[in-house]
């Protein structure tokens, strides 16, 4: 016979191995199977819920759909429970099957059982497809005005699926949204303020529609928090605390930008900030929800400091998610009440000495927010030190915040260049390979720092040159300045005796060592070609290298060798002007990846540079933006990073700031990377944009992402959205 | 939005497996693996919040999980939901849980998981949060119940059969789950991966 499910459950369990269980699955499967074929009612509602049971635990249950169907179609309760229950766990709008449901839900919706109806708006509600909610949005919004609280809820959670997969049905749900607020049940209410939120994120005259609910929403918080103690409602001492904070939240999105609104909201805010109980989790929920709100309408100011104060009590609270939320809600209150933030830097900072990973992230990324122009020194000296010792998750983030504040913000060149190193030195490893080329910008720019800079980077890479970045800085700087190294003029700090051939060694091992990247021994190589014109007695050392590397099996220096050799050979002549040194660069973006133009870029610099490093140094005839911003930074914008796509080894991410010149621009940087082991070549990234949106896409760092995930390609796209308002869910 | 709900042991086993958005069954099974095994590394001191994996979207996601002795319960949201309130309504769910089993147990869930989803049917919609009140949530489930133990007859048998199987062959079950202070036994049956 068919067995029961506990005896399925109680035999699967006695599986010994993953081969064991699957065994009995599939043995379980098959009696399944030929009990569906003989069409037995009986036992159809059993075997559907063992196939459940098989799917939870990730075995293939596909066979079992129209059966689904089938007890959905049945009489009996018990039948449609299992049905619907199956439908949604196997079914998907990818499958015609799960259209012929739409006539058994209709039917459902309509049934003289409430339970039954209400099986329906759940399935509906959770799986509906855009076809389905077009045939039965009108019996959904009949239900929204029934006067059956049970089915009442239920409807408008429907409703906001309805609206969600065809927006446009979103006007004919008006009329019933009338009295929704006068319901006294709570979980209609609850759910009515879930259906308005949604119309008003979604639409602007929705949202200026609903602004003249505030009053009735203020009265329903103020009953809440005054009615005193209600056995029905009561949670941990606060009354209904789920219902509050969805108010709240409304509130929040019609208060936004709006004075009248905002002002009438005003006290209830002060009287919930101020008299909720805080020892119980509900209660801080509660007062979370309150600050964000106050943090996000148009309040007054004594409203702001009272909730960034809470803020900050939220800090210090014993407990790791309060801790945790007040951070995450600093973060996003760190643009626009900077100074109040700011009283708490030194709590944030000591969180990043928490064990907690995820409360280390939010003070990371609060601290880089905090870094001004008074606090750089004291904030790099910790965050520094959170660099050495952070998880290797963080490091990457943690140096390209850090360089970036010391770019903003960096009290002198030197202080600069020794955080740069000490970054190098600690996390070498971990460094973005865009920040190679902004700091070889940076280093030849400090033009007075030139001696003591290739000195320290020297050292650096004595003692262990298995840091790419690290090395190819190191490479490029003794390039370049591998005069001033022998010569011994460094005046910041006692200078060391090095020869010639010490340091041809040290470049030379890099090139030998299998720790070298392709690209480092580029580097590496190309500073051994300079350095022919900055040294005196090595020249035929280093003739001899180039022309050993002519045979490379590595391409990239083959071509560099045989081009070098050349130079020495047939164009003798134009090998100092070539190598000569690299003049000062002007810098178009302070963000970002740099865009650098050289001022005086001749021609004949190709040569040197025609398979550049991924994001190297733009090729001279490529035109760059000016960008006004340029005294202008980029603000994080809050909304978080995203990898866009990663399929097949390609790897996309998007970061996003803003323009403080024109806060209607959000600039995209885009970051492309390479898994696979052969190159991408040719890669064009396209993208398209709304009719009211602009759309701008500066030249890519590239057009070859190199293999092995060994670089990447930058690009930055500014989108201009003229009508800031609208669509913002993100900034709830 | 709540994107999924997901119990498993502390094995990572499944227990429960709800879905609000559309994946596959092959990422729904990576995405049960992959929560896991970042949750199963938190330490006991460390806050209930995690960055979600990169299978269930990306950083706007959240996980929001609570360890109750041998089960772990983890919502994964977006941000769109109170993290505090999240946890809130992870508690309301156990309560319920407790009230509508009788001092609930992992044998429980294991058994009678389409119950499970029943009441978290009641409870979360579409993603969205449809009712908060415990005793309401009871209520219901219980009518719905006594609507199907109606129309059992013959049919109800087998129902009746799992419940004497249930306390039939196994050695005492000790049953208590302490919110706050948490202890589940779990009777000593043979493990298995």
């Amino acid at each position: 016979g068919v067995v029961p499910i506990s005896n399925l459950i109680r035999t699967i369990r006695t599986a010994r191995t993953q081969a064991e269980e699957r065994e009995m699955i599939q043995k379980e499967c098959a009696a399944i199977r030929s009990s569906f074929r003989e069409e037995d009612n009986t036992y159809r509602c059993r075997n559907v819920a063992k196939l459940l049971y098989m799917h939870m635990l990730g075995y293939p249950a596909h066979f079992g759909q129209l059966e689904c169907l089938k007890l959905i179609a049945s009489q009996k309760f018990t039948d449609k429970r299992i049905g619907y229950l199956g439908a949604m766990l196997l079914l998907d709008e990818r499958q015609d099957v799960h259209l012929l449901m739409t006539n058994c839900i209709k039917n459902d919706l309509n049934h003289s059982t409430q339970y039954v109806q209400g099986l329906a708006l759940c399935t509906l509600g959770c799986m509906g497809s855009s076809e389905m909610c077009r045939d039965l949005a009108g019996e959904v919004e009949k239900l929204l005005k029934t006067s059956n609280s049970y089915l009442r809820k239920k409807a408008a959670l429907c409703a906001v699926h309805v609206i969600r997969k065809v927006p446009e049905l979103m006007e004919m749900f008006l009329p019933a949204t009338k009295n929704l607020l006068n319901e006294k049940n709570h979980g209609v209410l609850h759910t009515s303020v879930v259906l308005l939120t949604e119309m008003c994120e979604r639409s602007p005259d929705m949202l200026a529609h609903f602004r003249k609910l505030v009053p009735q929403l203020v009265r329903i918080l103020k009953n809440l928090i005054m009615s005193g103690y209600s056995p029905e409602h009561d949670v941990s001492g606060i009354s209904d605390p789920f219902l509050q904070v969805r108010i709240l939240r409304l509130l929040r999105i019609l208060g936004r930008n709006d004075d009248d609104s905002s002002e009438a909201m005003n006290d209830i805010l002060a009287q919930v900030a101020t008299n909720t109980e805080t020892s119980k989790n509900v209660g801080n929920a509660i007062l979370y929800e309150t600050v964000l709100t106050i943090m996000d309408i148009k309040s007054e100011s004594g409203l702001r400091v009272l909730a960034i104060n809470i803020l900050g009590r939220f800090l210090l609270n014993n407990d790791k998610n309060i801790r945790y939320v007040a951070l995450t809600s600093l973060l996003k209150t760190v643009q626009t009440d900077h100074n109040a933030v700011q009283r708490h830097r030194s709590t944030i900072v000591d969180c990043l000495k928490d064990l907690d990973v995820s409360i280390k992230r939010r003070a990371m990324e609060l601290s880089f927010a905090l870094v001004n122009g008074n606090n750089v020194r004291g904030m790099m000296k910790e965050l520094l030190y959170f660099l050495d010792s952070c998880e290797p998750e963080f490091k990457a983030d943690c140096a390209s915040g850090i360089f970036l504040a010391a770019e903003k913000y960096a009290p002198s060149k030197r202080w600069h260049i020794d955080t740069i190193m000490r970054v190098l030195t600690t996390a070498g490893s971990y460094v973005r390979d865009d920040a190679v080329p902004n700091l070889i910008q940076l280093i030849t720019n400090s033009v007075e720092m030139h001696a003591y800079t290739v000195q320290r980077l020297y050292k650096a890479i004595l003692g262990d040159y298995s840091q790419q970045p690290l090395v190819q800085v190191a490479s490029w700087c003794i390039g370049e300045y591998g005069d001033l190294l022998v010569s011994g003029q460094c005046e910041e700090e006692e200078p060391i005796q090095v020869t010639e051939d010490e340091v041809l060694d040290i470049l030379e091992s890099v090139l030998i060592s299998n720790m070298s990247a392709s690209v480092t021994r580029g580097y590496a190589l190309t500073a051994i070609m300079k350095l022919s014109t900055r040294f005196t007695c090595t020249v035929n050392r280093i003739k001899k290298v180039v022309s050993i590397y002519g045979s490379s099996i590595d391409v990239e220096l083959q071509q560099r060798a045989v081009e070098y050799n050349a130079l020495f050979k047939k164009y003798d002549h134009m090998r100092p002007a070539l190598l000569e040194r690299m003049p000062v660069m002007e810098k178009v973006t302070t963000n970002g990846p740099a865009e650098i133009v050289q001022t005086n870029g001749e021609t004949e610099t190709a040569v040197l540079e025609t398979k550049p490093p991924p994001s190297g140094l733009q090729p001279a005839n490529q035109v760059t933006e000016t960008d006004p911003g340029y005294a202008g930074f980029l603000f994080p914008t809050g909304i978080p990073s995203i990898t866009a796509y990663n399929k097949n080894g390609l790897k996309i991410d998007f970061t996003f700031e803003r323009s403080n010149t024109n806060p209607s621009v959000t600039v995209i940087t885009i970051q492309a990377s390479n898994s696979t082991e052969l190159d991408m070549t040719d890669f064009v990234f396209q993208a398209a944009v709304p009719k009211t949106f602009q759309l701008q896409l500066l030249s890519p760092s590239s057009s070859v992402i190199p293999a092995f995930n060994s670089g990447t390609i930058t690009q930055v796209i500014k989108v201009l959205n003229p009508q800031k308002v609208s669509d913002s869910k993100k900034n709830c | 939005m709540i994107k999924a709900i997901l119990i498993f042991n502390n094995h990572g086993k499944p227990r429960l497996s709800k879905f609000y958005q559309r994946y596959s069954e092959d990422t729904q099974q990576q995405i049960i693996r992959e929560t896991f095994h970042l949750v199963s590394k938190r330490d006991e001191n460390v806050c209930n919040f995690l960055e979600g994996g990169l299978l269930i979207g990306g950083s706007d996601n959240k996980l929001i999980y609570r360890h109750y002795a041998t089960l772990y319960f983890v919502f994964c949201v977006d941000s769109s939901e109170s993290e505090l309130g999240i946890l809130d309504l992870i508690q309301v769910f156990v309560e319920t849980l407790d009230k509508c089993f009788e001092n609930v147990c992992e044998l429980d869930l294991i058994f009678h998981v389409d119950k499970v989803h029943n009441i978290l049917a009641e409870m979360v919609m579409g993603g969205m949060v449809l009712e908060t009140n415990m005793n309401e949530i009871v209520t219901q489930i219980d009518a719905q119940n006594k609507l199907e133990k109606s129309e059992a007859g013959l049919a109800g048998a087998p129902a009746r059969a799992v419940s004497a199987v249930k306390n039939m062959n196994l050695p005492e079950i000790p049953r208590n789950i302490n919110i706050g202070d948490i202890s589940i036994k779990v009777p000593n049956l043979p493990t298995f991966k």
